[in-house]
């Protein structure tokens, strides 16, 4: 069951269910839906995951994930024309984003900034870069061979190679094959983290700060690290993006990226590793069949998705689904429900 | 001489805009403590309000004026009574929520108008100084903002609503028990914040050319206003402006526009570093 990792032993039960259920899906899927378009949903997928690791997880609501998105890709493009292989853009792309978030989630947390604070500092961070990069059109900004190109992105750069050999190229079916094991891989390490002390030093945190830092756990240190943790990953997807799309752009950095991941996580369910990533699958996949038709606009559905959801299932499908599964099937084992952070939130009084 | 003065008039008119697009919210998050996310779009939607009515032949400020705060109001009370009164108490959720609705009315929008640029024509022609052209319009946003700091001080002072806004907005459990509905008094606010966002937004529509998507500009500078501004209503909301304004407009000139806008970010970033709770989380505590 999704959100019961504190159950120890359950480990390995865990990896096999992953492990069948990736396959199964790697098997099934390519019928139904071209493996391009599954590519990008697996995509959106690992960076609804990230998100849903340290909001769902840590408590840690960051308005600008796709920042880290953003850098992510970036990273890639800049040093895949650098260098022309794949191999060390595809490091770098995750290592660029961990270390501007270990540096970002440093000033924050160890300023003790909480919630709605938190938010605007991600939120202004990520329209810096966004700015930034959009007036970054002239040809003075240049990182070893690549410019960066404003508002137009960088295309034309060098896509996913198999290590070492330039001339091969991922591409196609492979690259599907290689985003369903690279999310499959990400998907066990979070399991494994929130298995760990670490990850349920995590949760603690979120339910109650003040507890955990007075039993000794240094709360700042901890939460900077998830966050650089879940800068990695969303940085990683990033790549995986640019190597699909095959351009950047600064749309990479918006606003409305960074929403969409936080709706992702909303809908598809806080407090669960499963949840993000079927919410992004879900609601990106929703996206591109209503992108087929112009009777409603698009971004009209996404909004009204959101609201209906905060207001009618606030916890999410997944939590929702797998609660009717345990009153219906369960063997009488009800154990309190986990609360998510935003529930800890709605409690305490807000003191301006 | 004449380039100073032209400074100084940029520079009040930097910070003019930035009251004026945070008023509405401002009021919200300070007596509700909700932050209306789709504040951006209620501009936006004054917006294409006023030019509206101004293409229907009405007198450009009626509608600005009038007409424009009017609709949004109303708007903002369907969105209060639909969605906001479920979730009071609860920050992020209502973040969330509103930020659904701004997609919401972004998509309507674009339904409606669709995704083309439309625009008024400034009714203030600008004039010369010495060897500088300024912009008319300009000095109309400034007297209109310090009208509306002085209007808002002023209802909350002297006034019985003002007063009666205040008690709930420091202890609506007190403000219940004394007869006046925290539920009611909530409706009136957000009706009111709401109406100044669509003020806000007529207002400054003569000067953008407006696309569905253009309330997105105003949110996130509104929404840094107003946290980097702390408890105090207007004290606040006039501190941060002042500080935001003058930092970008200093570098806007020293540099260029782009550098302007991302001084002002950073120095948000480093203003909440220093004082989590706002300018008056610290300062002139307890002033309104």
């Amino acid at each position: 069951m999704p959100g019961q990792v504190h159950n120890p032993g359950g480990l390995q039960k865990d990896l096999m269910a992953t492990v069948i259920v990736t396959g199964l899906l790697v098997w099934l899927m390519p019928m139904l839906i071209s493996t391009y378009t599954l590519t990008v949903l697996i995509i959106y997928g690992m960076l609804g995951l990230s998100l849903g690791l340290i909001w769902g997880f840590g408590g840690i609501l960051c308005f600008g994930q796709a920042a880290f998105f953003g850098l992510g890709a970036y990273s890639y493009a800049i040093a895949a024309i650098n260098f022309g292989e794949s191999t060390l853009p595809m490091i770098l792309a995750v290592l660029v984003p961990a270390v501007v978030a270990a540096l970002l989630g440093a000033l924050m947390f160890y300023g003790r900034l909480t919630d709605v604070y938190l938010g605007v500092i991600t939120l202004v961070v990520t329209l810096i870069l966004f700015k930034f990069v959009n007036s970054t059109a002239g040809p003075q900004y240049v990182i070893g061979k690549a410019r960066l190109g404003g508002f137009n992105g960088i295309p034309g750069f060098q896509t996913l190679n198999v290590p070492g050999r330039p001339e091969a190229y991922i591409w196609g079916d492979a690259y599907f094959y290689v985003c369903a094991v690279l999310l499959a891989l990400v998907f066990v390490l979070v399991t494994v983290l929130l298995r760990s002390s670490f990850g349920r030093v995590a949760v603690g945190i979120r339910e109650n700060e003040t507890r955990m830092s007075l039993m000794g756990y240094d709360v700042r240190a901890r939460k900077t690290i998830l966050f650089a943790i879940g800068a990695a990953i969303a940085g990683l997807a990033g790549a995986l993006f640019a190597n699909w799309g095959e351009i950047v752009t600064p749309s990479l950095f918006s606003l409305g990226q960074s929403a969409e991941i936080i709706i992702w996580c909303i809908v598809g369910g806080l407090g669960t590793r499963l949840g993000p990533i079927l919410g992004a699958a879900g609601l990106a996949y929703l996206k591109f069949l209503l992108g087929q038709q112009s009777l409603v606009d698009n971004t009209l559905i996404t909004g009204l998705i959101l609201v209906l959801f905060v207001l009618f299932l606030p916890r999410g499908i997944v939590p929702a689904v797998s609660g009717l599964w345990q009153s219906r099937i369960g063997r009488g084992r009800r154990s309190r429900r986990p609360q998510t952070r935003r529930g800890a939130i709605s409690r305490e009084r807000f003191n301006g | 001489m004449d380039l100073s003065f032209v400074i100084l008039v940029e520079m009040l008119y930097a910070v003019s805009s930035l009251i004026l697009i945070s008023a509405g919210l401002a009021v919200v998050f300070g007596m509700m403590k909700v932050i209306n996310l789709a504040h951006g779009e209620f501009m936006m939607m004054g917006g294409y309000a006023t030019i509206t009515a101004v293409n229907l032949g009405v007198n450009i400020f009626v509608s600005m004026l009038v007409i424009a705060p009017i609709t949004v109001g109303l708007i903002g009370l369907i969105v209060e009574r639909l969605v906001i009164r479920h979730l009071y108490g609860r920050l992020v959720d209502t973040m969330l929520a509103t930020w659904g609705l701004s997609l919401f009315f972004i998509g309507l929008a674009t339904m409606i108008f669709g995704n083309t640029t439309t625009g008024i024509s400034t009714p203030i022609p600008g004039f010369a100084i010495g060897n500088f052209q300024i912009n008319g319009y300009n000095f109309f946003i400034i007297v209109v903002s310090a009208l509306l700091l002085v209007g808002m001080l002023a209802v909350l002072k002297s006034t019985r609503a003002g007063l009666i806004a205040r008690g709930a907005m420091q202890r609506p459990d007190m403000a219940a028990a004394l007869g006046y509905s925290p539920n009611r008094i909530y409706m009136a606010t957000f009706f009111c914040g709401s109406a100044l966002s669509g003020l806000a937004g007529a207002v400054l529509a003569p000067l953008v050319g407006l696309v569905p998507t253009s309330g997105g500009a105003y949110i996130a500078k509104a929404f840094i206003t107003v946290i980097a501004g702390g408890p105090s209503l207007i004290a606040g909301l006039f501190s941060s402006a002042g500080l935001f304004g003058v930092v970008s407009q200093v570098f806007t000139f020293a540099i260029s526009p782009v550098i302007g806008e991302v001084a002002l970010l950073v120095a948000a970033v480093i203003l909440l570093r220093l004082l989590p709770q706002g300018i008056t989380g610290k300062f002139f505590k307890g002033k309104l």
